[in-house]
């Protein structure tokens, strides 16, 4: 018999912390456990009680990365309850400030925490005494989308300006026109990260997923649209309970989400992109075709082209509204609250974000739930490792670790928004 | 945003949530009423993007984080970054895998790296979901408000001393 063990004491370049546990046996994979050690479940019961006014600025810090999607999550789903619906103007800045916020994530991913996997480098910074001008690039192009969620959400972490009905304050035209001038430059650069990563090499994996995003009629999905799947799903937002199921996993106090009857599903750049490709901007488009790829993409390692294609997308669409620019007469609608419940997903850069709340006439939360991309795709990567690490036994253990971290980052798995602390144990017997 | 007539900047990394782990965040908050004026107080949750950004233009840094090094609870870290490099793992518990100690060893490899950056880690307890610092924290967040103030006073001595760069340009 032989045995072999590998131990890998820490998973880095994920956002947060957790672990994932291995075990191969006799050259066969006998266990693929992504664990999570705390119950995610803080904010929820943190939120009971609250004005629906505090909302979202209390989700906005559940995630130092991804404030912009719970705002946003936050926000449609108690419009949603008190049946209000914003105007144009307001939805249009929403989708503004949403550019900003994938700008932000997809970049920090693309430049920081993936790319060192496909260039053979443990980590940024040792990456950065090499390829200096693409991570200056990458930095300067994080600051792009750092300057839209200053000037739309009041500082760039963790926004203030969003309030359930719009925003406090909504800047001057000029100031608009100003970041127009950025982002022309960051649409070039992002351009430049798609030709950088599709220059990689992509281990050959493809699977066929379950993938799930929202669709929209007319755009790509930020704000809005139903809950779509390419194995037949066609629902409203407001029916995401009768479908997935949350199951507490004997070994991760994370729940993992399942569709009830198909299981894994995968959410996030790319089941949208192979669900909306026929809805991105032609620049992004052809960036993807020029990249390689086609309107489905099921080869998890060339997610770091989707996000690519999505950067573009995200500036190509922020200069779109800035050139149609419109203040609303009012920053926010007004609100009137009521008994209800409401519910809503937005695209947040991992995938969907699903949020509901069940408020009383005084507005007061009384129950909320709330479903991070990361715990709707934690059984689709243990999965993709049970198909991955077999066909790469006879790398040696630190390379094979390496894969299995990098598989993982396929997926940009922001543990800190499911909970908190990631360690990964890889046992060879 | 950088305001006011120097280039020393404080910055305090956390989060609020996460009980120790919001240390940086109170000592940014308590430091901002009593700075002299024209020092900026920023409060981060330590995205490290973010802080090469944030430190851009400033001649003198203090950064305040909670950390988890495997020392007791409580204890400070003082590092003077043009002089030692993070310790490996010293960020452990950051909930961001390109966090602080990241952030200022790319600013090293970049020269992005102000020409003053000090580091106050304070040892951390409990970083579970929650709200409040331990007691040992506590101590120590009062303790690193006071170093902080006079580390702030030193920078605006030698700022003085030296006369400030702008109007040594104009004359």
């Amino acid at each position: 018999m032989s045995i072999r063990t590998i131990k890998v004491e820490n998973l880095a370049r994920v956002e947060g912390e957790g672990a994932l546990f291995v075990k191969i046996k006799n050259r066969r994979v006998t266990d693929v456990q992504l664990k999570i050690f705390e119950p995610p479940r803080f904010f929820e019961a943190f939120l009971r009680g609250r004005k629906f006014g505090e909302v979202p600025d209390i989700t906005a810090r559940i995630c130092g990365i991804c404030p912009v999607a719970y705002q946003m999550s936050s926000c449609h789903a108690i419009e949603d309850a008190f049946g209000i619906k914003v105007n144009e103007p307001i939805r249009a800045l929403r989708r503004l400030l949403y550019c900003g916020e994938w700008i932000e994530s997809h970049t920090l991913h693309i430049y920081l925490l993936h790319a060192p996997d496909f260039l053979g480098y443990e980590d940024a910074i040792r990456m950065a005494k090499d390829h200096p001008q693409d991570v200056q690039r990458g930095l300067r192009l994080k600051k792009a989308g750092n300057d839209i969620v200053n000037l739309l959400g009041g500082r760039e972490i963790h926004p203030i300006n969003v309030r359930v009905g719009g925003f406090y304050k909504v800047p001057a035209k000029l100031e608009f026109a100003a970041l127009a001038e950025t982002l022309k430059w960051a649409r070039e650069a992002a351009l430049e990260t798609v030709r950088w990563v599709a220059s990689f090499s992509f281990p050959q994996v493809e699977r066929d997923y379950e993938f799930v995003a929202l669709r929209h009629p007319e755009e790509y999905p930020f704000n809005e649209g139903r809950l779509v799947s390419n194995k037949g799903l066609d629902i409203a937002v407001r029916d995401y309970d009768q479908h997935f199921i949350e199951e507490h996993v004997a070994h991760s106090n994370a729940l993992h989400s399942a569709h009830k009857e198909r299981g894994a599903y995968f959410v996030g750049p790319q089941a949208r992109y192979s669900l909306n490709f026929d809805k991105l901007s032609p620049l992004a488009q052809e960036a993807a075709r020029s990249a390689g790829l086609g309107p489905v993409c099921r080869n998890p390692f060339q997610s770091i082209i989707v996000r690519g294609v999505e950067l573009v997308y995200a500036c190509d669409e922020a200069l779109r509204i800035i050139e149609n620019i419109e203040r609303p007469d009012k920053p926010a609608v007004d609100i009137k609250p009521r008994v209800a419940t409401g519910y809503a997903c937005t695209a947040a850069p991992r995938g969907i974000l699903y949020h509901r709340y069940r408020l009383d006439e005084h507005g007061v939360i009384l129950d909320a739930k709330i479903v991070p991309p990361t715990s709707q795709n934690q059984k689709t990567i243990e999965n993709d490792l049970w198909q991955i690490i077999p066909a790469s036994l006879d790398l040696p253990g630190d390379k094979l670790q390496r894969l299995c971290e990098q598989a993982i980052r396929n997926y940009d798995p922001c543990i800190s928004c499911a909970t908190h602390f990631l360690k990964l144990h890889m046992e060879r017997e | 945003m950088k305001t006011g007539s120097t280039n020393t900047l404080i910055i305090g990394v956390g989060n609020l949530y996460r009980s120790d782990d919001g240390a940086g965040l109170c000592i940014a908050s308590r430091l901002r009423e009593f700075v002299p004026a024209g020092v900026t107080v920023l409060e981060e949750s330590g995205e490290g993007a973010a802080l090469l950004e944030a430190w851009k233009g400033a001649t003198a840094v203090i950064l305040v984080d909670a950390v988890q090094s495997g020392a007791p609870p409580g204890i400070i870290h003082r590092i003077d970054t043009q002089r030692q490099q993070i310790p490996s793992r010293f960020f452990h518990y950051s909930s961001h895998a390109f966090g602080v100690g990241e952030a200022i060893e790319m600013a090293r490899v970049l020269h992005l790296l102000p020409p003053s950056l000090l580091l106050y880690g304070i040892e951390g307890r409990n970083f579970s979901e929650g709200i409040g610092l331990s007691e040992e924290v506590e101590h120590a967040a009062a303790a690193v408000l006071a170093l902080a103030l006079d580390d702030v006073r030193s920078f605006l001595a030698a700022e003085a001393d030296q006369g400030n760069p702008a109007d040594r340009e104009q004359q």
